[in-house]
């Protein structure tokens, strides 16, 4: 019997952000494609299924928010009165920060399965899922409820240069093929360092690992992200600066300079997804 | 079903009639079939008549540990933030004492990173009739990984949480350490199932703590705090802290950056706000992760790097907190 998640009937795109490994920036490139495609007008939600360490509401600046029950579900975080940008995390239901959350997997998988029954995201045109590293209980169990829906564009595979996190991403691109997520492409982050004082760029994870995994496994390649601790800063800083310029984290992080090279990489996608 | 890769099994495992509820207090478990989650559950009759009481197993397990002194979990609730790099870098400059026997072990099912680190990729276990034996990468450190029980290393192993306990109870149980000074336990990122079996069936052979590790930013440690929260919930002792990544020394002008920034204080202030020891501070330093990518031991090939001096100072705190000099 196909039983489809019923949130998901109103969202026209989903795109996961996949890694092996940890660590390499799963969240931060989510929240920066959520960013830049919120930036360009287009509704985003984003749902953040790694139940043991959730980052999203850190990266969005949303910690103390709270979510509410309607009679249609779970409304998500909306990050402004608009709407446009919306969050869902585990994060946001836990009464402490610092509360861990040990849970073996079943529980885990009921909790992944909820998310997807019980949110009410009304209309999306981009619904990007951030998932923790590597392939078990919380990937088997979104692929498992995603597996009957005809809006799931695919996945985006995040790595860092060395082959250390190659090795993982290989992994994690192997369970992508075993449970028919298209691949949209890898992108490499923390790949290489501009030096403040002297602009000399250096590779602290080395560098060209992504580019020559996308090459051998003939897998499209959407680019590589520089360590920029200026998007770092924004991040942290998000609330005050908020107050300070009455900008929302949209409108400042179009100022970084990792939106031109996000815009590409979007725009990549956007392509991709809608081919 | 989504087809789960399917390995021999390891232990017999009971015949669910259904996937386990919600709330399920695990089939092994002493409420197995009791629970209020077991009411209505089709697999009630089963677990109610599966054998009870603590799992025989653990006494192997103990039985098997007890000719190992020291046991070093290495943890972090964050991914990416050098769990396996400390542990490989720990063994390397344990073994280099040669009186030392050193161990590690490799926890992390879905992306195993020791081996590599470790230079001991493409290698096989033999097993003997004592157990299986750990791959010996210098003449006193070995090294054990599931890894190595892979046919493909490009393969996902894409297990449920139960079949990982499994495979984890296996490790200890069969893994023929012989009699060793430290055993360093690498593990993956999270508070899952890993964690919760590898401290159940550690814990009467007794853990001597775990070694936290995190990079300088709130998103990890945020990450962190849930994870020393864990080894509270756990009973496990937290040794000390160690802050990774943190700060980085241009090769060219040699100004030093934070790339990581320690906004909310980092490393040195979550050890304060939570009790636990700082350990100190590893510089980030593009020779590291280059040494890892080629199985070689960083503190041999720059024994004068700051990054090194920093790392044997952290592993000296650790041997003077569990009482070893």
């Amino acid at each position: 019997m196909e039983k489809r998640p019923k949130s998901l009937e109103t969202v026209k795109h989903v795109i996961l952000v996949l890694s092996g490994k940890g660590g390499v920036g799963k969240s931060s490139v989510t929240t920066q494609l959520a960013l830049t495609l919120s930036s360009q007008g287009y509704r985003v939600g984003v749902l953040d299924i790694d139940l043991t360490g959730p980052s999203i509401p850190r990266m969005f600046g949303l910690e103390d928010s709270k979510v509410h029950q309607s009679h249609s579900g779970w409304v998500p975080v909306q990050y402004d009165a608009s709407g446009n940008l919306q969050v869902m995390s585990l994060g946001f239901l836990l009464n402490d920060r610092g509360n861990s959350v040990v849970w073996r997997g079943p529980k885990k998988t009921a909790m992944v399965k909820q998310f997807l029954a019980d949110v009410h995201w009304g209309n999306l045109d981009y619904l990007l899922i951030d998932t923790p590293p590597g392939t078990s209980d919380e990937h088997i169990a979104i692929a498992e409820e995603l597996r009957h829906m005809n809006n799931v564009d695919g996945a985006v595979i995040v790595t860092t240069p060395q082959l250390v996190s190659v090795a993982d991403v290989r992994k994690e691109i192997s369970f992508c093929e075993k449970v028919n997520f298209k691949i949209l492409g890898i992108v490499e982050n923390m790949s290489g360092f501009v030096c403040p004082h002297c602009a000399e760029c250096t590779n602290i994870f080395s560098s060209g690992g992504g580019a020559a995994l996308a090459e051998q496994l003939k897998l499209p390649y959407l680019g590589n992200v520089p360590i920029d601790p200026t998007f770092n800063e924004l991040v942290e800083n998000q609330i005050e600066l908020r107050k300070e310029t009455s900008q929302t984290l949209v409108d400042l992080y179009k100022k970084c300079n990792l939106y031109v090279i996000f815009e590409r990489i979007t725009n990549e996608i956007i392509t991709k997804s809608s081919a | 079903m989504i087809a789960v890769q399917q390995q021999t099994e390891l232990i017999p495992k009971p015949q669910l009639a259904a996937p386990e509820p919600e709330h399920c207090p695990g089939p092994e478990s002493e409420k197995a079939g009791q629970a209020d989650a077991c009411a209505g559950c089709p697999n009630q009759s089963i677990c109610e008549s599966l054998p009870k009481g603590p799992d025989p197993d653990i006494e192997i397990i103990t039985k098997k540990l007890s000719s190992i002194k020291h046991k070093i979990l290495v943890l972090s609730g964050k991914g990416g933030v050098g769990k396996s790099t400390f542990t490989s870098m720990l063994s390397w400059a344990l073994a280099a004492d040669q009186d030392l026997e050193v161990g590690a072990m490799d926890l992390d099912i879905c992306g195993p990173s020791l081996p590599k680190m470790l230079g001991a990729e493409g290698e096989t276990i033999h097993s003997s009739n004592s157990g299986w034996s750990p791959v010996y990468v210098s003449d006193n450190l070995g090294m054990m990984s599931i890894a190595f029980m892979l046919p493909d290393p490009n393969s996902a192993i894409i297990w449920r949480g139960n079949k990982k306990n499994g495979l984890i109870k296996q490790f200890l149980k069969d893994v023929d350490w012989g009699d060793l000074d430290y055993l360093v336990v690498d593990t993956p990122p999270g508070t899952s199932d890993e964690h919760l079996s590898v401290t159940t069936y550690m814990k009467d052979s007794g853990i001597d703590g775990a070694l936290v590790v995190t990079t300088p930013q709130e998103v990890a440690l945020l990450d962190v705090r849930k994870e020393i929260d864990f080894c509270r919930k756990a009973g496990i002792k937290v040794l000390g802290l160690v802050e990774n990544m943190s700060g980085f020394v241009c090769p060219n002008c040699h100004g030093e950056s934070k790339i990581f920034k320690p906004t909310t204080g980092g490393g040195a202030k979550l050890a304060k706000e939570m009790g636990i020891k700082f350990f100190g501070s590893v510089p980030l330093d593009p020779r590291i992760g280059r040494s890892c990518d080629s199985g070689e031991s960083f503190l041999d090939s720059y024994p004068d790097s700051p990054a090194c001096t920093a790392i044997l100072s952290v592993v000296d705190a650790l041997r003077d907190e569990i009482g070893d000099i």
